[in-house]
C-alpha cells in the first residue's frame, strides 16, 4: 500500500523557480519590437468630457500612437456584466452599468482612463501623457453612501433617477414578531472602511498578435483566464482557440485581479492587432491604487433583538453598500455580507436590506473576504453591544446562541453569491469557541490577570469573537490529469494561481491516486491553449473545486492504469496496486509495469481498438457543488494599548480554524498568516481617503499604510480542526480568506475590554491611534 | 538629443559597459537591459523592498537610484544566490519553511536577509524581524520569513 | 512612474562639482543619495532639468575627530556609515538612535548625512539632530567658505539658506558636556515611517543636578525642526523635577508646536504626543545625565 499524499506539509514544488530568480511574471515577458502603453487619468472625480487633444503627444519622438474612446469607434462598448444580477432574489431591483474600458463622454471617478498611448518605452510613453489636454466641464463630486440617495444628489449615471445601484432584501421569519418578544433591541450605526488589495505585483498585460496565422497570444494576471479570454474573443469577434491566454506568475491576487473589461482586456489586444506589434502594459502603484479595484465600504444600520437571558430573536440590519461608479461585479460583496450576519448563531428572525449605491469613485469589487468581513463585523458589534447591556459576558452570550453541530447541516434561507440558499455544510462551532477560549486563557485573563493590569493603570483587553468563510461555491471547474510516455503525470485546468500553492496541492491529489512521487507531477493552471474550460479563482474555491476534478480524473486515470496493466500483467486488478511510478502486484513486486509504459501501451499506432475506448492514461472530468462549503472558527486577541499614546500592539493571538481536510496543513498555515496580515491591516493601517473633491489621498505606501513584520504578533496560534465536508469526496473547504474575515471584530471588542470602564462603543471596523484616543476623550468626557 | 552616459557596472560578477539615460532606473537597468527578472518591482518609491539589490555588498532598492548612480559599483542581485539545482542555504531554508507563497517580494527579503546575516550570524527571533521590516509581504504574514531567517543561520553556520 | 527626463552631470571633485552648480543656478538641483528626490521624481512631483551627482566626490565622505573632541561629518557620507562609526557611537550616541528611525537600513545605506539636512524636510530626523546638537555648517560655493550655524539654517519646510550655487560641505559637531543625558522619543504608525510626532532632548546637569542647558528638539510637528524656547527658561538653573518638566511639556504642546490634522492623526491628538514625548523625552534626559 502507498502512503497517503493527502493531509502532508510537502515542500512546494514551486519554490525552487521562484526563489532562483526564475520566475516568470508579467513584467518579465520582452518581445523585440515591444511597445509600451500608458495611460492618461482623469484627474477629476466627476466631469462631462468635451474634448480629449492628443496632437501633441502624438508628435512627440517615440510615440506610435495615442487612442481615445473615440478612436475606437465602434468597438468602444460598456461592459459587459462580469457578475450575472441577483434576479434569484425576489424582488431585487439592479440597474445594470458595467464598466467603461475608458471614458468616453463622462468621467465618473479619479483615476479613470481617458487615453492610452503607445511609446517604445514605458518612459516615452509616460512623457506624452503630459501633453494631453482634456477640455472637461467639472461636475460636482459625491463619495458619501447616503448622501449619494439624497434629492439634489449629482447624478453619476444621468438615465437613472437616482444613485441607487440595486436595492435587495432578504427575510427569515418576521423582525416585527422577534421585536415584539424582545427584552431588549439594541441598535448600532456601523461604518467599514474601505481597503485596497495592494498585492505586491501590479497589474499587467501582454498582447502578441500573429498575422500569419491570426492568432492572438496574451499573457495576463487575471484570475479568471476562461472569462477574459471569451470576453477578448467576444469583442474582437474571434474564435476562443484563436486566442491563447496565459497566466504568467502571479504576484499575489486577493480579489481585484480577476476584473475583466477593462483597458487590459479590452483596449490592449485592440492595438496589438492594429499596430501588428507585441503590447505590453504595466500598471504602477499609483495606478493600482487609483484604477484597480478596492472593497469594504458599508454603513449599516444594524439592530438585534434579545430576551434578557442573551437569547438572540432576531436581527435587522439595512446597509448602504458602495459599488463606486460602476457596478460590474453585481452584487457579490454585499450578499456575502447578508449571508455571514447570520452564519454562526441561532438567528430565527432576520431581516437584511442592500441599498447599493454609486459613487465617483473606483469601482468597489472583492478583495479577500469579499464582503463576509463586514457581515461578521455586524453581528459580532451588536453581540458586543447586547452583552454590555444585558451585563453577560461577551464569550457567555456567544456560547448561549450558538449553532450546535447536530444542527448543521443548517438552511440560513438566506440567498448568497452563488444565488443559492447559503447552507452551512458542516462543523462544530463550540469546540472552535473553546479552544480559542482554552489556549489564549479567557478566564484566566479576565479574573486574574486583567484586574491586576487595571490596578497598574495598565490598558489590556481581551477579544473573542466567532467567524465563518463561506468558500468553495460554484459553478464549477474542472482538470485532466495524463500519465506521460515518461511516467511523469501532467495536470492541466484554466484556475489561476497567484501563490495559493496549487502546483504542490493539487500534485497531492493526483500522487494520491496514481502512487507517483509528487515532485514527478507538473501542473500547468491558467493557460487557455491546454484547457478550454473553467472560471477563476475566487472564493477560496480552487483546492475544492479544481481539486476535486482533479481527484475524479484521477480515480478515472488510476481505473484506466488498473484495467490496462491487469490485462497486461495477466493479475486481476484486485490484486494490483500503483506505488513509485509503476503498477505492480501486491505480493510479487518483480512482478510490475511503469506507468509510463503503460501510458504508451494506451495510445496505440496500429490495429483495432474496442468500442467506447478512449486513447491514453489521461481523463478529464468536471465538478460543480450543490452549494459552497463554510468554514468556521473563532479568534482570540489580547491587546495592549499605551493609553497616553493610544499605541496599540497584540501581545497575543489565537486562532482556531477548520477548512475540513488539509491537503498540505503547512500551506493551509500559511493561508490564515496571510489572511491576518490583511485583517490586522483593516482593522488598525490601511485605509483608502478620498478627500472632498474625490481625490485618492492614499495612492502611494507612504499613505496607505501596508502592515509590516513588525505590525504582526510575535506568534499566530493556530488550533486546527478538522472536520470533512460532505459535499466533496476528499472532504475539503477553502481556507483564503479567513483571517482577513475575522480580525476587525475581534479587535475592536479587545480595545473595548481594554478601557472597560470608559464605555467606548467602537462603530468602525479601522481604527488608529489617533482615532482611538479621541474614542477615549469622548467616552471620558460623557 | 536624448543625452545618454556611459556605465560600467559590475553585476553578479560581471562587468557591463553601457551607454544609459540618465533617467534610467537601476530596477529597470537591471531587468531590461541586463535581462536578470529576478530583481522584482512593486512600488517605484522605495518602499515595498521587492526591488532590494546589494551594491557593494549593502542592501539598497534599485527603483530609487538611476543606474548612472552606480557608476564602477558591484551589484549582486538574487541571480548570484543560488541556482534551481543548487540553492543557497538561505533559499532552502526559505522553502523549508514555506517563507515564500507568490515569490513576487521574495528576492528582497533575500538580498536583505543576505546582508544582514552577513553582520548577524546568530538572530533572535525579535532581531530577525526587525532586519526584514524593510520588506512588504502581502501572502505570508512574515513569520514564516522570520523562521526562515533564523533557519538559515543555523544552516549557514553549520557550513 | 518613471522620472522625467533631465540634464545630467557628474563630477568628480568638490571644486568640478562648484562650477557646475554655479554655471546651472536655479536650473540645477544637487543629486546626493537620491531616497527623497528619485521617489519625488518617479511621481512626477518633482522635476529638475539638471542634477548635478555627487557620488562621485569622494572628497566629502569622511567622519574626523576634531580638536576640541567633536567630530566633522563629510556630508556624502551614507547615514548607515555615520550609524556604525565607532566615534560616532562614542561620542553622540543620541545621534545613531536617531539616525536608526530613518527608514530602513536600506534607504540608509544610500541616503546622505548631509542630504537630509539639506534637503529640510520638516519630517526628517537629521535637520533636528542638527539643532538639538548644536551642529556647525560649511558651506562652499564658487565665491568661497561660509558657516552657518543649524540653528540659522533652516527656514521652512524644504528651504535652508543654501542659494541655488551652494553646497553643504560639512557638518561640525561640538563635543557633548560632562553630565549631560539624551533621549529620543518619536510616535510614528509604523517602525520607519514618518513621525507623527518626534522628541529629541539633551539635558547636561550641574554637580548638584541643577540643569545648565535644556535642549528640546522638536521635528514633524511644524514647518521646521527646532529647538524648544520653553525648556531654558523654566529649567535652566533649577532642579528637573517632574512638574517642572510637565509644565514645560504642556507648554510646548499648546504653543511652540503646529501640528496638523492629516489622515493619520488629528491636531489635537498630535499635541498631546508632543506634551507625552516631552515630557518622556526630558525624564529620559534627566535621569541618563545623572548616571
Amino acid at each position: 500500500m502507498t502512503e497517503s499524499t493527502i493531509s502532508k506539509s510537502f515542500k512546494r514544488n514551486e519554490d525552487p523557480r521562484l526563489l532562483t530568480g526564475n520566475g516568470n511574471y508579467i513584467d518579465d515577458i520582452d518581445f523585440p519590437g515591444m511597445l509600451h502603453v500608458a495611460i492618461k487619468r482623469s484627474d477629476y472625480a466627476h466631469a462631462r468630457i468635451n474634448k480629449i487633444d492628443t496632437t501633441e503627444a502624438k508628435k512627440l519622438p517615440g510615440v506610435v500612437a495615442v487612442y481615445t474612446a473615440e478612436d475606437l469607434g465602434d468597438y468602444w462598448k460598456p461592459g459587459p456584466l462580469q457578475v450575472p444580477p441577483p434576479t434569484a432574489i425576489k424582488g431585487s431591483i439592479f440597474h445594470a452599468r458595467p464598466l467603461e474600458c475608458i471614458a468616453k463622454h463622462k468621467i465618473r471617478f479619479s483615476g479613470e482612463p481617458v487615453a492610452v498611448v503607445v511609446a517604445e518605452s514605458r518612459y516615452i510613453a509616460e512623457d506624452a501623457l503630459d501633453y494631453i489636454t482634456l477640455d472637461l466641464d467639472p461636475l460636482e463630486y459625491i463619495g458619501d453612501l447616503e448622501k449619494t440617495l439624497e434629492p439634489g444628489a449629482p447624478l453619476i449615471h444621468e438615465d437613472l433617477e437616482s444613485n441607487l445601484s440595486a436595492d435587495v432584501v432578504q427575510e427569515v421569519g418576521s423582525w416585527e414578531s422577534a421585536v415584539a418578544e424582545a427584552d431588549i433591541v439594541v441598535k448600532k450605526r456601523i461604518v467599514t472602511n474601505h481597503v485596497a488589495g495592494a498585492a505586491l505585483e501590479n497589474r499587467g498585460f501582454v498582447a502578441q498578435w500573429d498575422d500569419n496565422f491570426k492568432i492572438l497570444n496574451v499573457w495576463a494576471t487575471t484570475q479568471g483566464p476562461i472569462p477574459m479570454r471569451n470576453s477578448i474573443a467576444r469583442y474582437l469577434g474571434l474564435m476562443e482557440n484563436q486566442i491563447r491566454l496565459m497566466n504568467p506568475d502571479i504576484g499575489g491576487g486577493f480579489g481585484p485581479k480577476i476584473m475583466s473589461s477593462q483597458i487590459d482586456d479590452v483596449i490592449i489586444p485592440w492595438i496589438a492587432i492594429k499596430l501588428k506589434k507585441p503590447i505590453k502594459w504595466v500598471e504602477d502603484r499609483r495606478e493600482n491604487f487609483l484604477g484597480t479595484t478596492s472593497e469594504r465600504d458599508q454603513v449599516h444600520y444594524a439592530e438585534i433583538a434579545l430576551k434578557k437571558d442573551g437569547t438572540i430573536l432576531g436581527v435587522k440590519d439595512e446597509f448602504y453598500h458602495n459599488t463606486g461608479a460602476y457596478n460590474p461585479y453585481g452584487m457579490t460583496v454585499p450578499l456575502n455580507t447578508q449571508t455571514h450576519v447570520v452564519s454562526i448563531y441561532k438567528v430565527p428572525n432576520y431581516y437584511t436590506r442592500i441599498k447599493m449605491v454609486f459613487t465617483n469613485q473606483m469601482v468597489v469589487t472583492p478583495v479577500r473576504g469579499a464582503g463576509r468581513s463586514h457581515g461578521i463585523f455586524v453581528m459580532e458589534r451588536l453581540l458586543d453591544a447586547a452583552a454590555k447591556e444585558l451585563s453577560i459576558d461577551p464569550v457567555e452570550l456567544r456560547r448561549k446562541n450558538i449553532l450546535p453541530p447536530e444542527y448543521l447541516p443548517f438552511r440560513t434561507g438566506v440567498i448568497g453569491q452563488d444565488f443559492v440558499e447559503n447552507i452551512l455544510d458542516s462543523g462544530n462551532y463550540p469546540l472552535a469557541l473553546e479552544k480559542t477560549v482554552e489556549a489564549i486563557e479567557y478566564e484566566k485573563f479576565k479574573k486574574e490577570i486583567q484586574p491586576k493590569l487595571r490596578a497598574e493603570g495598565k490598558h489590556k483587553g481581551i477579544g473573542v469573537i466567532m467567524f465563518t468563510e463561506g468558500t468553495a461555491v460554484g459553478p464549477y471547474e474542472g482538470a485532466k490529469v495524463m500519465v506521460g510516455v515518461t511516467g511523469k503525470v501532467n495536470i492541466v485546468c484554466a484556475y489561476s494561481n497567484q501563490g495559493q500553492g496549487h502546483y504542490t496541492t493539487f500534485a497531492q491529489i493526483a500522487a494520491n491516486q496514481l502512487g507517483v512521487d509528487i515532485k514527478d507531477v507538473s501542473v500547468v493552471i491558467g493557460d487557455t491553449g491546454q484547457w478550454q474550460w473553467g472560471v477563476g479563482a475566487f472564493a477560496s474555491r480552487g483546492i475544492t473545486l479544481v481539486g476535486t476534478a482533479i481527484h475524479q480524473a484521477s480515480v478515472k486515470v488510476r481505473e484506466k492504469a488498473l484495467s490496462l496493466a491487469s490485462k497486461l500483467l495477466n493479475t486481476p486488478q484486485e490484486e494490483l496496486e500503483l506505488s513509485a511510478g509503476v503498477v505492480r502486484v501486491a505480493d510479487l513486486p518483480e512482478k510490475f509495469i511503469s506507468l509510463g509504459e503503460l501510458a504508451m501501451r494506451a495510445n496505440p499506432t496500429r490495429g483495432t481498438v474496442e468500442e467506447g475506448m478512449e486513447p491514453g492514461l489521461e481523463a478529464a472530468s468536471y465538478y460543480g457543488p450543490p452549494h459552497g462549503a463554510t468554514g468556521y472558527g473563532c479568534l482570540g486577541l489580547i491587546l495592549d494599548v499605551d493609553p497616553e499614546t493610544a499605541k496599540v500592539k497584540i501581545e497575543r493571538l489565537v486562532i482556531a480554524d477548520d477548512c475540513g481536510t488539509n491537503i498540505n496543513p503547512m500551506i493551509v498555515d500559511g493561508q490564515i498568516h496571510g489572511g491576518l496580515q490583511m485583517g490586522i491591516g483593516e482593522a488598525f493601517y490601511e485605509n483608502l481617503v478620498y478627500d472632498d473633491y474625490g481625490q485618492l489621498v492614499t495612492a502611494s505606501f507612504m499613505d496607505y499604510l501596508f502592515p509590516q513584520a513588525t505590525d504582526m504578533p510575535d506568534k499566530f496560534e493556530i488550533k486546527h480542526i478538522v472536520t470533512p465536508s460532505p459535499l466533496n469526496p476528499l472532504g475539503m473547504k477553502g481556507i483564503g480568506e479567513a483571517g482577513a474575515i475575522c480580525v476587525p471584530a475581534c479587535y475592536m471588542q479587545a480595545l473595548e475590554d481594554a478601557f472597560e470602564d470608559q464605555d467606548l462603543d467602537i462603530k468602525d471596523s479601522f481604527m488608529s491611534p489617533s482615532k482611538l484616543y479621541h474614542y477615549v476623550q469622548k467616552a471620558k468626557s460623557a | 538629443m536624448t543625452q545618454k552616459v556611459k556605465v560600467a557596472i559590475t553585476v553578479n560578477g560581471t562587468l557591463y559597459e553601457r551607454e544609459v539615460e540618465p533617467r534610467l532606473l537601476l530596477s529597470d537597468f537591471i531587468r531590461h537591459d541586463l535581462g536578470l527578472k529576478g530583481t522584482h518591482v512593486g512600488c517605484e518609491h522605495g518602499l515595498c523592498g521587492a526591488c532590494t539589490v546589494l551594491i557593494d555588498g549593502h542592501s539598497a532598492r534599485s527603483c530609487t537610484l538611476f543606474a548612472v548612480m552606480v557608476d564602477g559599483s558591484d551589484i549582486k542581485t538574487v541571480e548570484s544566490l543560488g541556482t534551481i539545482e543548487k540553492m543557497h542555504p538561505l533559499q532552502e531554508a526559505f522553502q523549508d519553511k514555506h517563507a515564500l507563497q507568490c515569490g513576487f517580494c521574495t528576492p528582497g527579503f533575500l538580498m536583505t536577509a543576505v546582508e544582514y546575516l552577513e553582520g548577524n550570524p546568530n538572530p533572535t527571533a525579535e532581531e530577525a524581524r526587525e532586519a526584514i521590516d524593510g520588506n512588504f509581504c502581502r501572502c505570508t504574514g512574515y513569520e514564516n520569513i522570520v523562521e526562515a531567517v533564523q533557519l538559515a543561520a543555523k544552516k549557514m553556520a553549520a557550513h | 512612474m518613471k522620472p522625467a527626463p533631465f540634464d545630467y552631470y557628474a563630477p568628480t571633485s568638490i571644486e568640478e562639482a562648484l562650477d557646475k552648480l554655479s554655471e546651472l543656478g536655479y536650473s540645477g538641483k544637487v543629486l546626493a543619495g537620491g531616497q527623497s528626490l528619485i521617489p519625488a521624481m518617479n511621481f512626477r512631483m518633482a522635476r529638475p532639468t539638471a542634477l548635478v551627482d555627487l557620488n562621485k566626490v569622494k572628497e566629502l565622505s569622511y567622519i574626523k575627530p576634531t580638536a576640541d573632541g567633536g567630530l566633522a561629518i563629510g556630508t556624502m557620507t551614507r547615514d548607515s556609515v555615520v550609524e556604525m562609526d565607532r566615534l560616532v557611537n562614542e561620542r553622540y550616541p543620541i545621534l545613531v538612535k536617531t539616525i536608526k528611525h530613518i527608514a530602513h537600513r536600506q534607504i540608509r545605506n544610500r541616503g546622505t548625512f548631509g542630504g537630509a539636512i539639506a534637503h529640510a524636510d520638516p519630517a526628517a530626523q537629521l535637520p533636528a539632530a542638527a539643532l538639538l546638537l548644536d551642529a556647525n555648517l560649511k558651506i562652499l560655493s564658487k565665491a568661497g567658505e561660509r558657516w552657518v550655524k543649524a540653528t540659522d539654517f533652516f527656514i521652512g519646510p524644504f528651504m535652508t539658506v543654501l542659494e541655488p550655487e551652494e553646497l553643504l560641505a560639512e557638518v561640525v559637531l561640538p563635543p557633548m558636556a560632562a553630565r549631560t543625558g539624551t533621549s529620543y522619543q518619536q510616535v510614528s504608525r509604523q517602525k520607519g515611517a514618518y513621525a507623527q510626532a518626534a522628541v529629541i532632548s539633551l539635558v547636561t546637569l550641574d554637580d548638584s543636578d541643577r540643569v545648565k542647558e535644556a535642549r528640546v528638539a522638536l521635528f514633524s510637528v511644524a514647518e521646521t525642526a527646532f529647538l524648544a524656547k520653553k525648556p531654558n527658561e523654566v529649567l535652566a538653573g533649577q532642579v528637573a523635577t517632574p512638574e517642572a518638566i510637565e509644565e514645560v511639556a504642556a507648554y510646548i504642546a499648546k504653543n511652540e508646536c503646529d501640528p496638523g490634522t492629516d489622515i493619520h492623526g488629528t491636531e489635537e491628538y498630535r499635541r498631546n504626543l508632543v506634551h507625552v514625548l516631552v515630557r518622556r523625552s526630558l525624564t529620559e534626559a534627566v535621569q541618563q545625565a545623572k548616571k
